[in-house]
C-alpha cells in the first residue's frame, strides 16, 4: 500500500511537467467548486462542529464560574491555558516560515504547501491568542493591557513581557491574515469566474476585491506580496521569542533561563512541520493532490523536523547542563525534580516524543514512507505540548520554599477546553478546504509555466 | 455569461455594509451610556424634601459644619440627623408639608431616605477630615453649593479628576479659615500654602495606596 | 406581507436588543443615604471604636476590647489591662467575632422541635417556677458547664437556698477535675495554681502544653516567650517537655520527651527519687540530668503536672515544687476559681435514668454530644418530664430536649467573669440580639419568680452590693477599663503534704489519649469557618480530625496517612483515619475531640470523626489497652503545607545559645553568599516612612494567632475544604512548620526538632512581582509597602508565579459570600472585599497605616512607634512581631533589624524584604545527647 502511493507519488511527479496552465486550474479549484464532498468530510465536519460548540459552552461556563474550575492553584497558579497558548503559536510558526522565509529564499517546493500551511497559521495563532485572555481571573477587563487614554490615566506597566506579549500575538495575527488573504486574491478571482451559483459569484467576487488580473494587478501584487512576506520573516523569530520571555523574565526556577528564545522558536518551528505534515498526508491522500505535494515536500518537511528537533534537543541538554554548572541550587533541583518528581513520566514521554522517536528521520525509507511520517508528526505534536506543560508546571510546582510547594491536577474542564479548541482548529480547517482552494492556484501555475520553459 | 455586479447588487451591498457601521457605532454609544454615573454632572437630584443649600447656605448662611457635624474629624461629612433637622424646623415653616418625611422620620424612629449625590466606588477610600484640613475647600469639590437650590454633582468624580487634584494641588488649596467660605477668595499663594499645611511628596499623594486599600 | 406585522416585527426587534443590550452591560443603581434620626453623643461615622469586655471560654475570661464600625462588632483586641491577655489574644477569641454573626445561631424559642414563641415560654417557665415554690425544686435540676461569672453564682446560691430540694450539675469536657483532686490530696482543698512562668529558669512539665490550654496560656505563652530571647536580662530559661501527644510546648521546648502515659508516670516518681539525691540504675540519662538541673535551679525552677494526668501526679508535682523551693517563687496557689463541682454529670444521668428529675435546665452546655457516649446521656434525658435548653444553636442536645431557648451571644449581653486568676470582668454588649436571644440571668431570675429582671440590673445589683460608695463612677471606669480593680484572688500560703508513690496508669501496649483540639477546642466552634480553616499545628490539616501517631506506632499497625482504622474499647468502635506526627509518643493514639458532630450547622456538620463515642463514663482522659484495626480504606485531607521538610535550604536560621555566644554573628554564614548584589532598576528614597516587619523565631511558638487575627481584619474568605485541598486556601499569613533533620535519621523521625515561620508577605524593595504586572496592579509605594490594587488587578497571576516566597492569594472563585447579610455586616469596612478573579495578600493593614497616617497629619506631628500595629502583631501572645517606622533609628523594628540575629529569607534573590527574622534561639543541655534515649518499655 504504502509502496504503491510513493511510486504513484513519483511517476505524478514527472506527469507534473506536463500540466497546462488550465488544468491545474481545474484540478484545484473542482476540489472545491465541486457539488459532493463526501461522507468523510461531512463525518469530520459534524464532529468537529460538535466539539466546538462544546469549546465554546465551556468558555462560557469558564467566564461565568471563573478560572478555579481549573486544576491551578497557589504555586501553580499557570496551567493548561498558558501550555496550550504557547503550543498554539508554536504551531502557527511553521506557516510563516513556509510561506514568507521560503519565498524570500526562493525555495520553489514551498508553492504547493504554503496556502493550507498559512491557514493552519492563521487557524493556530488565533486560537493561540484566545488562551490569554480565557486564562485571565477577570477577562472582560483584558483590554486593560492596551495602551489607550482612559478616565484612570494608566497606563500598561511596560516592564511586564504579558504587555510586549499583547503586541506580539496581535501583530502576528494582523500580519498572517493580511499575507493570508492577499495571496488568497488571485484565486478568489479563478474562483469567481468558475463558479456556478451566482451566490458563490457574487461571494468570491467581493473578496477579490475586483481582480482583473491585468499586468498592473500582478505587478502590484508582486510587490505587496513580497513586503508582507518580508514583515512576516522577522515574526517568525521574534513572537516565540518574546512568549519565550514570558517565562524567561520569571525568577522561578525553571522559568529564569536564557536559553529560552532560541530554544522556543525552534520549538515552535519544530511542532509547526510537525502539524504541516499531519496536515499534508491525509489532505494530498484524500483529494489525490499528490501530483501536488510530491514526497520532495515531505522529505524536505521531514529534514526540517530532524534539524530543528536538534535544537530543541540541545535546549533540553544545556537547560540540564546549566542546572548544574550554575551551582543553583533551586535549578539544579528543578532538572533532577523533573527527571525523577511527581511529573517524571511527562517529561519521559516528552523526552520520548522529542528526542528519541524523530531520530528514526535520518533513514532515507522513513522519511520516504508516507504512513511513518504520519505517524511521527503526531508523536511530535503531542511530545511538544507535553514540552509546554512540563515547563509551565513542574518549574512551578516546587520552587523556593519547600512549604509553598504543591502539585496540579487538570480537572475535566482543563481537558475540555483543550480538546474543544483542538476540535476548533479541525472545523476551521475543514471549512477552509471546502471554501477555498487549499493550494495556490496562481503559484503552481508560475510552476508549471516554469517546468515548461525549463524543458 | 452575466455580470455578476449589477448595479442593485452594489447598491444592496453597500447599504449593507452601512448597516453594518451603524450597529457598531450604536452599540459602542449605548455601551457610553451603560457606564454613566447614575445621577449627570449638573443635573438636579430628586430629594424626599427638596432641600435647597442656596437656601441655607447661601440666603442664610449658616456654616457647612452645622449639619455636617462630621467633616473635620471623621472620613465622611455626616448626613445631619432628624434631629438637627428640627431643631430649627420644629419652629419655622414647621407647618409646611414639604416637612412631613421629617415628622414621620421622628414619630417612626426610621430615618429619612435621601438619594445619593456623590457617590464613589467602593474600593475607593476618601477621607473628608484629611482634605479638609488639608486646605481644600468644600467649593473645590462641591461647587457653588450656596447657589444650588436641589443639590447636583459639578465633578465627574472619576480617577482623572482625583489625580488632576493630587498631582498638582496648589492651585485648590484655601487658607485654613476660608475653606467653609462660600465662595472663598481666589487663592495666589498655593506654593506657600501648600508649604504650611505640609502637603507630602506628589509621589505620596498619587500613591495607589493613598485612595485604594 | 401587511405593514403592520412588520412594524410589530420591528418593535419586538428593538425590545429584543434592548434587553440584551440591558444585560450586557448595566449602569450602577442610584444609592441612598440613611442619616440618623437621633446622632449618638459624641460618634463619629465611619470611624471605629472599641469597647471592653471579656471573651468567655469554659467560664474563664480573657479581657478584649471590641472594635465597632457605625454599631458592628467587627473585630476582637485584647484588652491591654487585662491579667489573662495584656493586649493578647488566642484563635478562640478571635473567632468569637464570627460566631456572632454566624447566620446558623438560633433564632427562635422552639418546642418539641417545633417554632414557637416567647410569651408561651415565659408562661411555661413562670409555671415551673410556681411548680417549684410548691415542692421547694424537689426533681429540678440544673446543667451548666463551668461558671466563674460572680453574678451567675450568686443567683444559683439564691436558687439553692429558695429551693434546697435542687441539683445543680456541671459538665467540661474538658475537665481539670484531676489537678484539683491532686490539690486536695497535697493541701488538703481545692486549689487553683497560677505559674509565674518568666520567674522560673529550669522548667520542667508532665504532660502539661500550657502554651494551649487552660484559661491562662495566652499570658504564660507570653511571659515563656519573654524568656525564650537570648538579649533578657534573666537570660534563656530552659525547658524539658515531658509529653504523651504532641503540643505547641513540646514544639518549643529545649529537651521533648515523647512518652507515653505510663512511662511519663514510670518517669516522674523516678525524677522524684533523682531530685531527694537517690540513685536509680534504671533511669536513663536525660532524666538524671534533669533531676540535676532542676536542683541547681532551686527556688526559680517549675514542675508543671497537665491536666490530663491522674492526681498522684499533680500531687506529686506539687510536693516537688515544695522540696525545690519553689513555691511562692514561681508557683502560687489561690482558691479555685470555678467552684468545686457540685454534682457531676453521671449523677445527673443516673438520676434522670430513675426518673428522679422532672425538669432539667441544661444552661449552654452541648452534654447530649460532649457526654461520653458510653454515658448515654441522650437516653436518659428521655426519661426527663420537661427538658429545658438555652444556647446559641439549636444543637444535639437543642433538639433533644422539649424546650429551646435561644441565648444572646457573649457580645449581645450583660454578664460578667473572672479570668485565672480571680479578676472579675463586666461583660457588655455591643449590639442588640441579632436574633433575640436571653440570657442565663434572665432564666434563672424567671425561676426565682422575679419575672421582669434584666441581666443588667442583676449584674449591676450584684456589684451595686459589694460597691456601694459611688457605684456609678465605679460602674463607669470598670465598663472603660474592662478590668475590676484588685478582684483578684490573694495568693495562698499552703504547704504541700508529701505523697506515697502509687501508680495510677498501667503499661498498654496501646494507650488513647483524648485532647482539645487546637481548631475546634471541645467542640463549641465546629462552626467556625476562620477556626476549621485554620491549619491545624504540625500537620498544617483543616477541616478534619485524625488519630494522631507516632512514626514507629503507625509501622507496627502497617497504616499510613489516611488508612482508616477501626478503634475499639470494650465494646465501643469508632472509625478514623489515620495521621502520622513526628514526635508523637509510641504506643499511644492522640484523638481530637469535638468532631463528627450532627447539628452543629452547615460548616461543622459531619465534619471529622467523634471520639466522645470512645471517652469512658468518668470522661477520664486515657484509655488504655484499645484495639487498632486497619480497615484498608483510604481518607484524604485537605492540608495547607505538604511539604514538612526543608529540602536542605534552611528557611528558618536556628542556633543554640552556645552557638549564639561563640559566634554572634552566626546568620551572615548562610546569607552572606550574594548580599549587595546590584540592580538595574534605580533605588527609591523614603522621605517619610519606610514601613518595615521584623518576626523573631525565638519567641513564635506555632499558635496560630496571627493567621485568624489577619483573617478577621481583612476580610479573608473562608474556601472550604475542598478548595484548601486544591491548593487555594487565602490565608495573607501562614505559619510554616519544617521538621528538622533528614527523612533518612531513625531518631530524627522519631523525634525531630520543628522549626515555626510565620510567612506574611515580604514587602520587597525590590519587588518581582512589581516587575511582571502588566497592568500595574501591585505597585511599589512612597513608604516602601508593596500595595495591591483590586480594583486594577486583571487576574493574569504573574506575580504569584514570580513572588519566592508564595505568600500571593488569588480569589479562583466567588469565595467572599454576597449572600447572607450577616457577614456582610461582619465585615471590615475599611477593607475592600475582593471579587472573584483578582489577587490579594497581605498590606501590613494598610488600613491601619492610612488610618494612622491621616490622624497624624492632622495633628501635624509624625506617628509615633507603636501607634500603628498591625492585626497580627497585636494579636501575638508573645509579641514575636515587630511593626514600625524603619527610618526611625530607635523604633522597636528598627532596632530589631540591627540585631545580631536578624536576615533575610532568600535573601540570595536580592528581592530585599522588609520583613526580615530574627533566628531561632535554643537553650538545650550540653550533657543531654541530641537523640535522648527512652527508658526501655518492659513489654518490648
Amino acid at each position: 500500500m504504502l509502496e504503491q502511493l510513493t511510486t504513484h507519488a513519483r511517476d505524478a511527479e514527472q506527469k507534473n511537467k506536463r500540466w497546462s496552465y488550465a488544468s491545474i486550474s481545474d484540478h484545484i479549484a473542482d476540489i472545491v467548486l465541486r457539488k459532493n464532498f463526501g461522507w468523510r468530510w461531512w463525518l469530520l465536519l459534524g464532529i468537529s462542529s460538535a466539539g466546538t460548540l462544546i469549546f465554546f459552552g465551556a468558555i462560557a461556563y469558564l467566564f461565568s464560574v471563573g478560572v478555579g474550575i481549573w486544576g491551578i492553584d497557589i504555586p501553580v497558579a499557570w496551567g493548561f491555558a498558558i501550555g496550550n497558548f504557547v503550543w498554539w503559536i508554536g504551531i502557527g510558526h511553521a506557516g510563516t516560515f513556509i510561506s514568507a522565509v521560503l519565498l524570500l529564499l526562493r525555495q520553489r517546493w514551498r508553492t504547493s504547501i504554503n496556502r493550507f500551511a498559512e491557514a493552519m497559521t492563521l487557524f493556530a495563532a488565533s486560537i493561540a491568542g484566545l488562551f490569554p485572555i480565557l486564562h485571565l481571573g477577570r477577562p472582560w477587563f483584558f483590554y486593560w493591557l492596551l495602551p489607550y487614554p482612559d478616565v484612570m490615566n494608566v497606563w500598561p506597566q511596560w516592564r511586564s513581557p504579558l504587555v510586549w506579549d499583547f503586541f506580539a500575538i496581535s501583530t502576528y495575527i494582523t500580519v498572517s491574515l493580511l499575507f493570508w488573504y492577499v495571496g488568497l486574491i488571485p484565486d478568489l478571482a479563478t474562483l469567481r469566474d468558475r463558479a456556478h451559483g451566482t451566490r458563490a459569484q457574487i461571494i468570491y467576487g467581493l473578496f477579490a476585491l475586483g481582480w482583473r488580473g491585468d499586468a498592473i494587478h500582478w505587478a502590484r501584487f508582486e510587490q505587496a506580496y513580497l513586503l508582507l512576506a518580508g514583515l512576516a520573516t522577522p515574526l517568525v523569530v521574534s513572537v516565540h521569542s518574546i512568549v519565550s520571555l514570558d517565562f524567561a523574565i520569571g525568577n522561578t526556577p525553571g522559568y529564569h533561563s536564557t536559553i529560552f528564545p532560541p530554544y522556543f522558536v525552534a520549538g515552535a518551528l519544530f511542532s509547526g512541520f510537525a502539524m504541516v505534515l499531519t496536515l499534508a498526508i491525509p489532505l494530498r491522500h484524500y483529494f489525490h493532490l499528490e501530483q501536488f505535494i510530491t514526497p520532495v515536500h515531505l522529505n524536505n518537511a521531514a529534514k526540517v523536523l530532524l534539524a530543528t528537533g536538534a535544537i530543541v534537543t540541545y535546549g533540553y541538554a544545556s537547560e540540564i547542563f546549566m542546572a548544574f554548572y550554575s551551582d543553583d541550587p533551586y535549578e539544579r533541583y528543578v532538572a533532577i525534580n523533573r527527571a525523577t518528581g511527581p511529573y517524571a513520566p511527562v517529561y519521559w514521554t516528552m523526552l520520548c516524543c522529542n528526542v528519541a522517536l524523530p531520530q528514526l528521520l535520518w533513514f532515507k525509507r522513513v522519511r520516504h514512507s508516507i504512513a511513518t511520517l504520519f505517524a511521527i508528526s503526531l508523536v511530535i505534536n503531542i511530545g511538544m505540548w507535553l514540552e509546554r506543560m512540563m515547563i509551565v508546571i513542574t518549574s512551578l510546582h516546587r520552587d523556593f520554599l519547600p512549604s509553598a510547594w504543591g502539585m496540579f491536577w487538570p480537572t475535566r474542564w482543563d481537558w475540555i477546553i483543550f480538546f474543544g479548541s483542538v476540535a476548533l482548529f479541525v472545523f476551521l480547517f475543514l471549512m477552509f478546504i471546502r471554501l477555498l482552494p487549499a493550494i495556490s492556484i496562481f503559484e503552481m501555475r508560475q510552476l508549471g509555466h516554469a517546468a515548461e520553459s525549463s524543458q | 455569461m452575466p455580470q455578476v455586479f449589477s448595479l442593485r447588487r452594489v447598491l444592496l451591498i453597500k447599504l449593507g455594509s452601512l448597516v453594518l457601521l451603524i450597529v457598531v457605532a450604536a452599540t459602542l454609544v449605548v455601551m457610553h451610556w451603560q457606564m454613566q454615573y447614575p445621577n449627570a454632572v449638573g443635573a438636579p437630584v430628586r430629594q424626599p424634601i427638596p432641600f435647597s443649600h442656596k437656601h441655607h447656605v447661601g440666603d442664610d448662611g449658616i456654616d457647612c459644619r452645622y449639619c455636617h457635624t462630621s467633616v473635620e474629624r471623621g472620613s465622611s461629612a455626616g448626613l445631619p440627623s432628624t434631629q438637627i433637622c428640627l431643631s430649627c424646623h420644629s419652629q419655622l415653616f414647621s407647618d409646611a408639608n414639604i416637612f412631613n418625611p421629617l415628622f414621620s422620620s421622628m414619630q417612626s424612629n426610621r430615618s429619612v431616605v435621601w438619594t445619593r449625590v456623590h457617590d464613589l466606588p467602593d474600593f475607593v477610600y476618601f477621607d473628608h477630615s484629611i482634605h479638609v484640613a488639608k486646605g481644600v475647600a468644600c467649593v473645590e469639590c462641591h461647587g457653588r453649593i450656596d447657589q444650588m437650590p436641589l443639590t447636583w454633582r459639578v465633578a465627574s468624580l472619576d480617577m482623572q479628576w482625583c489625580l488632576d487634584c493630587h498631582r498638582a494641588p496648589q492651585p485648590h488649596l484655601h487658607a485654613a479659615n476660608e475653606i467653609f467660605a462660600m465662595p472663598p477668595p481666589a487663592v495666589s499663594n498655593g506654593e506657600q500654602l501648600s508649604g504650611f499645611y505640609h502637603l507630602r511628596s506628589r509621589q505620596r499623594l498619587t500613591d495607589c495606596s493613598t485612595c485604594h486599600r | 406581507m401587511n405593514i403592520s406585522l412588520d412594524r410589530r416585527q420591528f418593535i419586538k426587534l428593538i425590545a429584543a436588543t434592548g434587553a440584551i443590550a440591558q444585560t450586557a452591560c448595566s449602569r450602577p443603581p442610584p444609592e441612598t443615604i440613611l442619616p440618623y434620626v437621633h446622632m449618638p453623643e459624641r460618634m463619629l461615622p465611619g470611624a471605629p471604636e472599641y469597647y471592653a469586655t471579656a471573651f468567655v471560654q469554659h467560664g474563664y475570661a480573657i479581657g478584649v476590647l471590641i472594635e465597632s464600625n457605625m454599631g458592628r462588632p467587627i473585630k476582637i483586641e485584647g484588652n491591654p489591662h487585662h491579667p489573662a491577655s495584656r493586649g493578647a489574644t488566642n484563635t478562640f477569641a478571635q473567632a468569637s467575632i464570627l460566631q456572632l454573626w454566624d447566620p446558623d445561631r438560633s433564632r427562635s424559642v422552639r418546642r418539641d422541635g417545633i417554632v414557637s414563641t416567647w410569651s408561651e415560654w415565659l408562661s411555661a417557665i413562670s409555671s415551673i417556677s410556681v411548680e417549684a415554690q410548691k415542692n421547694r425544686g424537689a426533681g429540678l435540676r440544673i446543667l451548666t458547664g463551668n461558671i466563674t461569672s460572680p453574678t451567675l453564682l450568686a443567683q444559683l446560691q439564691q436558687l439553692k437556698i429558695q429551693f434546697p430540694n435542687l441539683h445543680w450539675h456541671t459538665y467540661e469536657p474538658l475537665h481539670n477535675d484531676n489537678a484539683s483532686a491532686g490539690a486536695t490530696l497535697a493541701f488538703g482543698k481545692p486549689l487553683d495554681v497560677i505559674y509565674r512562668i518568666e520567674r522560673a529558669n529550669v522548667i520542667v512539665t508532665l504532660d502539661a502544653d500550657f502554651l494551649s490550654h487552660g484559661p491562662a496560656a495566652t499570658i504564660y505563652a507570653r511571659e515563656f516567650a519573654a524568656r525564650r530571647r537570648p538579649d533578657h536580662a534573666a537570660g534563656m530559661n530552659r525547658v524539658y517537655a515531658l509529653e504523651c501527644s504532641p503540643g505547641l510546648l513540646g514544639t518549643v521546648a529545649d529537651h521533648r520527651i515523647p512518652l507515653s502515659p505510663a512511662e511519663l508516670e514510670r518517669a516522674a516518681w523516678q525524677l522524684a527519687e533523682l531530685i531527694e539525691g537517690n540513685t536509680i540504675n534504671d533511669a536513663p540519662n536525660w532524666l538524671q540530668q534533669i533531676a540535676l538541673d532542676l536542683n541547681r535551679h532551686r527556688g526559680e525552677s517549675l514542675i508543671i503536672a497537665g491536666p490530663r494526668l491522674p492526681p498522684s501526679l499533680h500531687a506529686l508535682a506539687h510536693s516537688l515544687n515544695e522540696r525545690l523551693n519553689n513555691s511562692q517563687h514561681t508557683i502560687q496557689y489561690i482558691a479555685p476559681v470555678v467552684p468545686p463541682q457540685n454534682a457531676s454529670l453521671q449523677e445527673l444521668v443516673s438520676a434522670m435514668s430513675d426518673g428522679g428529675v422532672d425538669t432539667l435546665f441544661i444552661l449552654n452546655n452541648n452534654a447530649v454530644y460532649q457526654a461520653p457516649a458510653a454515658l448515654e446521656f441522650s437516653a436518659a434525658l428521655k426519661h426527663v418530664r420537661c427538658s429545658i435548653h438555652a444556647g446559641f444553636y439549636v444543637d444535639e442536645t437543642a433538639r433533644q430536649c422539649q424546650w429551646h431557648v435561644p441565648l444572646a451571644h457573649t457580645y449581645e449581653q450583660w454578664s460578667d467573669a473572672r479570668a485565672y486568676d480571680g479578676t472579675a470582668t463586666i461583660v457588655q454588649p455591643l449590639i442588640a440580639p441579632l436574633y433575640g436571644g436571653t440570657s442565663p440571668h434572665e432564666i434563672l431570675n424567671r425561676l426565682l419568680g422575679n419575672e421582669s429582671r434584666s441581666a443588667y440590673d442583676t449584674v449591676r445589683a450584684y456589684w451595686r452590693s459589694l460597691r456601694s460608695e459611688n457605684f456609678d463612677a465605679f460602674w463607669q471606669s470598670v465598663l472603660q477599663r474592662g478590668v475590676i480593680a484588685d478582684s483578684a484572688f490573694p495568693s495562698q500560703t499552703v504547704v504541700a503534704r508529701p505523697v506515697e508513690k502509687s501508680r495510677a496508669l498501667n503499661d498498654a501496649s496501646l494507650t488513647a489519649i483524648f485532647a482539645a483540639d487546637p481548631a475546634v477546642d471541645d467542640g463549641e466552634y465546629s462552626n467556625n469557618g476562620w477556626l476549621q480553616e485554620l491549619p491545624r499545628p504540625l500537620s498544617a490539616m483543616t477541616w478534619d480530625n485524625a488519630a494522631l501517631m507516632s512514626v514507629a506506632t503507625a509501622r507496627r499497625y502497617n497504616v499510613n496517612n489516611g488508612d482508616i482504622v477501626e478503634l475499639q474499647h470494650n465494646g465501643r468502635r469508632l472509625q478514623t483515619p489515620v495521621w502520622i506526627v513526628p514526635g508523637h509518643a509510641d504506643r499511644a493514639i492522640t484523638l481530637p475531640l469535638g468532631y463528627g458532630r450532627w447539628a452543629a450547622g452547615n460548616s461543622g456538620n459531619g465534619v471529622g470523626f467523634n471520639a466522645y463515642a470512645l471517652r469512658p463514663v468518668d470522661s477520664s482522659w486515657f484509655i488504655d489497652g484499645i484495639q487498632l484495626r486497619k480497615l484498608g480504606t483510604r481518607y484524604s485531607f485537605a492540608l495547607t503545607q505538604t511539604q514538612t521538610d526543608s529540602a536542605d535550604r534552611k528557611p528558618v536560621l536556628h542556633a543554640t545559645l552556645t552557638e549564639l555566644r561563640a559566634q554572634p554573628e552566626f546568620v551572615r554564614i548562610d546569607t552572606e553568599k550574594n548580599s549587595g548584589a546590584g540592580s538595574l532598576y534605580p533605588e527609591y528614597s523614603y522621605d517619610n516612612y519606610k514601613w518595615g516587619m521584623t518576626i523573631d523565631l525565638s519567641a513564635c511558638i506555632g499558635c496560630n494567632a496571627c493567621t485568624i487575627a489577619c483573617q478577621a481584619e481583612n476580610n479573608i474568605p473562608v474556601v472550604g475544604k475542598n478548595e484548601v485541598a486544591r491548593g487555594r486556601h487565602m490565608h495573607w499569613i501562614r505559619v510554616d512548620h519544617y521538621f528538622e533533620g533528614s527523612k533518612e535519621d531513625e531518631s530524627a523521625q522519631k523525634n525531630p526538632t520543628v522549626l515555626y515561620q510565620p510567612v506574611p508577605c515580604m514587602h520587597c524593595e525590590r519587588a518581582p512581582c512589581e516587575e511582571v504586572c502588566p497592568v500595574g496592579a501591585t505597585m511599589h509605594d512612597s513608604e516602601g509597602l508593596n500595595v495591591q490594587v483590586y480594583n486594577r488587578c486583571v487576574g493574569t497571576r504573574f506575580c504569584s508565579n514570580n513572588c519566592p516566597y508564595k505568600v500571593r492569594r488569588f480569589n479562583f472563585l466567588q469565595y467572599a459570600d454576597r449572600e447572607r447579610e450577616s457577614l456582610k455586616a461582619q465585615r471590615n469596612p475599611e477593607v475592600t472585599v475582593r471579587q472573584r478573579g483578582v489577587m490579594e495578600k497581605c498590606t501590613y493593614c494598610l488600613q491601619r497605616i492610612t488610618r494612622g497616617r491621616i490622624e497624624a497629619e492632622k495633628r501635624g506631628t509624625p506617628l509615633r512607634d507603636g501607634e500603628i500595629v498591625t492585626a497580627c502583631q497585636a494579636v501575638c501572645p508573645t509579641q514575636a512581631i515587630a511593626f514600625g517606622n524603619l527610618n526611625d533609628g530607635d523604633s522597636a523594628v528598627a532596632r530589631a533589624q540591627h540585631s545580631s540575629r536578624n536576615y533575610t529569607l532568600l535573601e540570595e534573590l536580592n528581592t530585599k524584604p522588609r520583613t526580615t527574622y530574627l533566628a531561632k534561639i535554643s537553650n538545650p543541655n550540653a550533657s543531654i545527647s541530641a537523640q535522648l534515649s527512652k527508658p526501655e518499655p518492659r513489654d518490648a
